[in-house]
């Protein structure tokens, strides 16, 4: 019997010959990332009584979630971690401004496929889309990889997921993504790892693949991957630096199911409050009126989300009353977006384009809803006072330009 | 590393951390010992008194979903449970279990026979993943013996920290 991606993945960075799901190993990461949490996770580390990293080049710190610190309590937070990153000399640490974790590791080239990436933040299932293995943990565990170098994982099952057909226009892999985690849950896939296969004409494109693996984390899988195939090489030529290994399961590899998705008649698809499997098709929706329209995020804030967007919102206004905010994943998205006159559409419609970084999605500060106010978003979660209030709020989840043509319409539509 | 326990048998799947660990004590700043006191305050609320040293819970499916909160382990560890035997756990409680150095045992087929023999004590031998259940036995995939060691260690902060003493760092 062969192995999936993952136990060959994970027996490459542990250093053995042989695993099988079910069996703890210990793997050492080719890149350990964290963001603003690093402040508490650096405590956790002191406390364990270390004193150097063990690998200065292997740490990646992105300042992403209080992007610029609100207040001084935040404020503090960054300089402990600049002055921890200095002390220590840590290689990669990217300021406030320069972009999201999940967008910055890629864009310069520490995202290589092969390998496994540890993410103190659960949207780490995001490098996926790069033939990696993306795994969250928890901050001690970040704080102990920072130490010594390892940390166990238990071997995960695979689902292997065949996507097939042609998208209908204005259909994305927002609505893909949408689609599967309403079929198979919110624990559909705990503990597990999941295995795309993109046999779409034409083939998703790397930032489609990052928004499936990103919020396949919201039915729990513990990793999800897209093989490197000849998209991922284009994307990463001018990239990478280092050499990697194009890593494939073996076909007769052992899977807990085997899942084919006929994606051809999929229309676009939102998540209704205030669970991300509550997911209907938005034509059977109620006009159900937004306040606030999020675009952006690590789930859909790159350059062809932003562009299909400003194409619908060309020459037209956005809806009065209705807020567009808009988070590019990085400076590098924005930089492009403003080259290729896609910001400059989105702020003639109305939107506000704010600096590359995690935003209201979290609800830590920026585009935070009032009592009673109803979002539509890009963004990855939909649990009630993730925006930061409780009170009668709702959030939708959807495509990017299901979002703009809201924005336009004032309700939550497809048609702009 | 053969040890015997009482056994809670809590039969229900999804079990989660609220029900381990209530939402409106996370923020609070307790204390180990303190956090013991609302194990399982909504589940079974009899449980934290009744609880002695050395206690086995067995669970079905999905034990421990929902929050990633460290106390739904903490405060099981400090109210004396020496192991959960479960069909399944969620990830991130399973991976805090380890980390706090309290067996979380994957057994479907021994958590489904003591919840029909409903034995008042079962036994259970780490090194060689077995569970003991009124003269049954039952395997389990044994830990790594590098994630035993940070049982020993006592969890993931002291192992660490022994692993630098020991290797100089």
């Amino acid at each position: 019997m062969g192995y999936t991606l993952i136990e060959k993945l994970i027996a490459k960075a542990s250093g053995k010959k042989e695993i099988k799901s079910g069996e703890i190993v210990f793997v050492s990461p080719h890149r350990v990332l964290s963001h603003d949490n690093s402040s508490a996770i650096s405590k956790t580390f002191a406390s364990m009584g270390a004193k150097k990293v063990w690998d200065a080049n292997r740490i990646f710190i992105a300042l992403d979630h209080n992007v610029p610190p609100p207040d001084e309590r935040k404020a503090l937070n960054h300089k402990v971690i600049r002055e921890f990153v200095a002390e220590q000399g840590i290689k990669y640490f990217y300021d406030c401004g320069i972009g999201i974790c999940h967008q910055v590791l890629p864009e310069y080239g520490h995202t290589l496929p092969g390998t496994i990436i540890l993410g103190s933040d659960s949207h780490t299932t995001t490098h996926g889309a790069f033939g990696a293995a993306g795994i969250a943990i928890g901050r001690t565990e970040t704080a102990s990889v920072w130490a010594i170098g390892e940390t166990w994982l238990m071997v995960p099952q695979t689902i292997k997921i065949n996507l097939h057909g042609r998208l209908k226009k204005g259909v994305s892999a927002k609505d893909i993504i949408l689609y599967i985690i309403g079929q198979l849950g919110a624990d559909g896939a705990d503990y597990q790892a999941v295995e795309f296969y993109d046999y779409l004409e034409p083939h998703l494109s790397i930032s489609g693949r990052m928004t499936i693996c990103n919020m396949a984390a919201e039915m729990g899988a513990k990793t999800a991957i897209f093989p490197y195939d000849e998209i991922t090489g284009e994307w990463l030529r001018n990239r990478v630096k280092e050499p990697y290994e194009s890593i494939k399961a073996d076909p007769d590899a052992e899977y807990e199911r085997v899942i084919e998705y006929d994606l051809t008649h999929l229309f676009p698809q939102v998540a209704c409050p205030h669970k991300v499997d509550n997911v209907k098709p938005v034509k059977e929706l109620a006009e159900i009126k937004i306040d606030v329209a999020l675009l952006g995020t690590c789930t859909n804030g790159r350059l062809d989300d932003l562009e299909i967007a400003a194409h619908i919102l060309h020459n037209k206004k956005i809806s009065q009353g209705v807020r567009l905010l808009v988070y590019p994943a990085s400076q590098q998205v924005l930089c492009e977006a403003i080259r290729d006159g896609i910001i400059e559409k989105i702020i003639s419609a109305g939107g506000e384009v704010a600096i590359p970084s995690c935003g209201p999605c979290l609800g830590a500060y920026g585009g935070i809803l009032a009592p009673g106010e109803k979002c539509i978003s890009t963004a990855n979660r939909n649990f009630k006072g993730r925006m930061g209030c409780k009170e009668n709020t709702e959030i939708y989840l959807a495509s990017p330009s299901t979002v703009a043509a809201s924005a336009i319409a004032g309700y939550i539509t497809t048609e702009a | 590393m053969k040890f015997e326990g009482r056994v809670w048998i809590f039969e229900d799947d999804d079990i989660n951390t609220d029900l381990i660990f209530p939402g409106k004590y996370t923020y609070e700043p307790l204390k180990s010992e303190e956090m013991a006191k609302y194990a399982m305050e909504d589940y079974n609320p009899d449980f934290a008194k009744q609880v002695k040293k050395g206690d086995i819970i067995v669970a079905g499916k999905n034990f421990g979903c929902g929050s990633s909160r460290e106390q739904a382990v903490t405060c099981l560890k400090y109210a004396g449970v020496s192991a959960i035997v479960a069909k399944s756990y969620a990830r991130l409680f399973y991976r805090n279990a380890i980390n706090s150095a309290i067996p979380a045992i994957k057994c479907p087929e021994a958590a489904e026979t003591v919840f029909q023999k409903k034995p008042m004590k079962i036994s259970i031998d780490l090194a060689q993943g077995k569970i003991f259940v009124e003269g049954q036995e039952f395997f389990f995939l044994p830990l790594d013996k590098q994630a035993i060691l940070i049982f020993e260690a006592g969890g993931l902060v002291e192992y660490t920290k022994n692993r630098l003493i020991r290797e100089g760092g």
